[in-house]
């Protein structure tokens, strides 16, 4: 994959977006306009938008609780999303589901679960329907480290990799699960071996690069359009802020954040770009500009929304069809 | 068209004609292929259906539960067969947080036409991790429809129902009933989802049940009768959604109720129906309502401790006679 400067501007002011998007979510929540868990997805914006990148309009996402991020690259607005952390009826999911349960059948994102590990299966079974289909389509299932203690991470690899299925599973390893490090309860700590051990093609790589995520993704959907067979990359990253809104981080160092936001997406892309020689073409103040005139538009629609009427709650339990 | 089978007969016709007239159809399950099911439903159909069709799955009920749901909801009408309750709880997080979420969670956008077919029951002493009968659990969860098939009739048109239906629907299908052999009308339009029916009717008292129990109260009621007692019989056939309506008219009419449920007594559908007869019927009640369950043990291997245990005739004819004040 070539980075020429239109990719570089567009992968540079998705990841800026995100990175805004989730600072204004900061200073809602503690306004109290947002409710609920808010898990924010700072420090990890390479991995949603490099693997993004990869997909056509057909393909499907499935995602975790922490999935501003690959909402916002999948292209859904960060109108609807905003007036869904607000829990208005203009929300991706009518106020119905929250930050964590984000979705949107235009772009074909299914969630935002949080169960961790909960929507492997789903991605066993929507790349199995495919399959039946002959629908050359690929299903992107992310989740982070914690999900690979779960059994059904392991029941899942074993069926797509049996049944052939075409599925890039994504592995965000922020190296800890809500608060406990990875090496504290994980025997092999190198995520990709597991997957490799189902035969999966499976691959590590630097999350905090969004020109490594990409090239990876591509690659690896390419391979799963031509072959119908699983891949697995495990992207090495790190959460720059707390788990969430409640987390008072005492498990892990200041010193190690420290470090790990010197090597932040933004950070790496910005040195590459200017190695490159395309830094000095991008115009950081206009990007910046235009993220707050969106982000500011999201806020007011969401403030404008509506609310779902009450004699609607129950809407939605089953289908409204009469199928009697 | 009459014709007497089998109930295993009947599940499996249902099978065949759902998947000969929709290609979307297709079962899903442990052993349901090579091995012909665990109880012999599926025996068959992988010759008729190929591999394709017909799916193995490793002992993955979690995953292969949770890939329905996904299969479901990306255009396919996915049967799953969980080959029995007991193993249904290692796909509970599937069947509850995602089965029966996601068209709420979504705000309506994705619905999950799945079916899902399980075993339950007790009474062939397995002992208590093969013996539950947890189909009034499943039905506390919005979300969810859950069916009790009794006779072969049922057992053949649920399944229709269900794979029409654009929701997730839970089939509990008795593991003693699939011997037990009645007449199939494959002509007859199906009973819809949520509606019971009035079995056998009487003027003295409402005898509620479903699944296997209906035919342990037709057992009681044959001696019931001798002694005078007219007994109306309704077989809920759904525990999710439970026909209101049915109920209450029948207790308008006997004004004395027992249900009969193989559920234990704390927490289940009999207290359920107990308290929506009180919220709708309670002046109609001449009597307070009584009901048989499981008593509240794992179930015994011990065959005259786990006939003791679970409801019979005999039990019932008794609390019948109590609720009827005669001795």
């Amino acid at each position: 994959m070539e980075l020429n400067l239109t990719k570089a501007k567009e992968f540079y002011y998705q990841m800026l977006l995100i990175r805004r998007f989730e600072e204004k979510c900061i200073e809602l929540y503690s306004k109290q306009k947002i409710g609920g868990f808010l898990h924010l997805y700072i420090g990890e914006e390479a991995i949603a938008v490099g693997v993004m990148n990869a997909l056509s309009e057909d393909d499907a996402v499935l995602a975790t609780y922490r999935e501003h991020g690959q909402a916002l690259a999948r292209g859904i607005s960060a109108k609807s999303i905003m007036a869904e952390l607000f829990g208005k009826m203009e929300g991706c999911s009518r106020g119905r589901g929250g930050s964590m349960h984000l979705f949107d059948a235009k772009t074909r994102f299914y969630g935002g679960s949080a169960i961790v590990a909960g929507a492997l299966p789903l991605a066993v079974g929507m790349a199995l329907a495919d399959k039946m289909q002959n629908k050359n389509r690929v299903t992107v299932c992310i989740f982070g480290d914690g999900a690979v203690a779960e059994g059904e991470f392991h029941e899942s690899l074993n069926l797509a990799a049996l049944w052939k299925l075409p599925i890039l599973f994504v592995c965000e390893n922020n190296r800890y699960a809500m608060g406990t490090a990875l090496k504290l309860t994980e025997s092999e700590t190198e995520i990709y071996k597991k997957a490799a051990s189902y035969k999966i093609h499976s691959k590590q790589v630097d999350g905090m690069s969004v020109i490594d995520v990409a090239k990876a993704s591509k690659r690896a959907v390419e391979d799963i359009r031509e072959n119908g067979e699983p891949i697995f990359l495990e992207c090495l990253t790190y959460r720059f802020r707390a788990h969430s809104m409640f987390d008072a981080e005492l498990y892990r160092e200041k010193a190690e954040v420290k470090e790990w936001k010197e090597k932040g997406p933004l950070v790496v892309f910005e040195e590459k770009l200017k190695e490159m020689g395309l830094w000095s073409e991008i115009d950081v103040q206009e990007i910046e500009n235009e993220i707050a005139s969106v982000i500011d538009e999201a806020v007011e629609f969401a403030e404008n929304g509506t609310l779902e009427p009450i004699k609607d709650l129950e809407k939605f339990v089953y289908s409204e069809v009469n199928h009697g | 068209m009459d014709n007497i089978i089998t109930y295993r007969e009947a599940v499996r016709e249902s099978i065949r004609k759902a998947m000969q007239e929709d290609e979307r159809v297709f079962l899903m399950g442990e052993d349901v292929g090579h091995y012909g099911g665990c109880f012999a439903v599926s025996k068959g159909l992988l010759d008729e259906f190929t591999d394709k069709r017909i799916i193995d799955t490793p002992l993955s009920e979690s995953a292969f539960t949770g890939a329905g749901i996904g299969a479901a909801m990306n255009g396919m009408r996915p049967i799953v067969e969980i080959m029995t309750v007991n193993f249904s709880l290692l796909a509970l997080d599937q069947i509850m947080n995602n089965a029966a979420t996601l068209l709420y969670m979504s705000g309506g956008q994705f619905n999950v036409p799945l079916v899902i077919r399980m075993a339950t029951g007790g009474g062939k002493q397995l002992g208590a991790q093969h013996s539950h009968s947890l189909e009034g659990w499943f039905a506390h969860i919005p979300g969810l429809k859950v069916l009790t098939p009794a006779t072969v009739q049922d057992a053949y048109d649920m399944l229709t129902l269900a794979l029409a239906d654009p929701d997730p629907v839970l089939i509990f299908e008795n593991s003693l009933l699939y011997n037990s052999k009645g007449s199939l009308d494959t002509k007859v339009t199906p009973l819809a989802i949520g509606k019971a029916q009035v079995y056998k009717e009487g003027k003295d008292i409402t005898i509620l049940t479903y699944g296997i129990n209906l035919f342990k109260v037709l057992e009681a009621v044959e001696s019931l009768e001798k002694e005078g007692i007219a007994v109306e019989v309704i077989d809920l056939r759904s525990l999710r959604p439970l026909d209101d309506e049915t109920i209450m008219k029948s207790i308008k009419k006997t004004h004395k109720v027992i249900i009969v449920d193989e559920g234990w007594k704390s927490g289940s559908i009999s207290a359920e129906i107990m308290a929506r007869i009180n919220e709708q019927a309670f002046y109609e009640l001449d009597t307070p309502m009584a009901r048989v369950c499981t008593v509240e043990v794992p179930l015994p291997f011990a065959k005259h401790l786990e006939d003791e245990a679970l409801p019979h005739a005999k039990k019932i004819v008794d609390v019948v006679k109590k609720v009827m004040g005669v001795s």
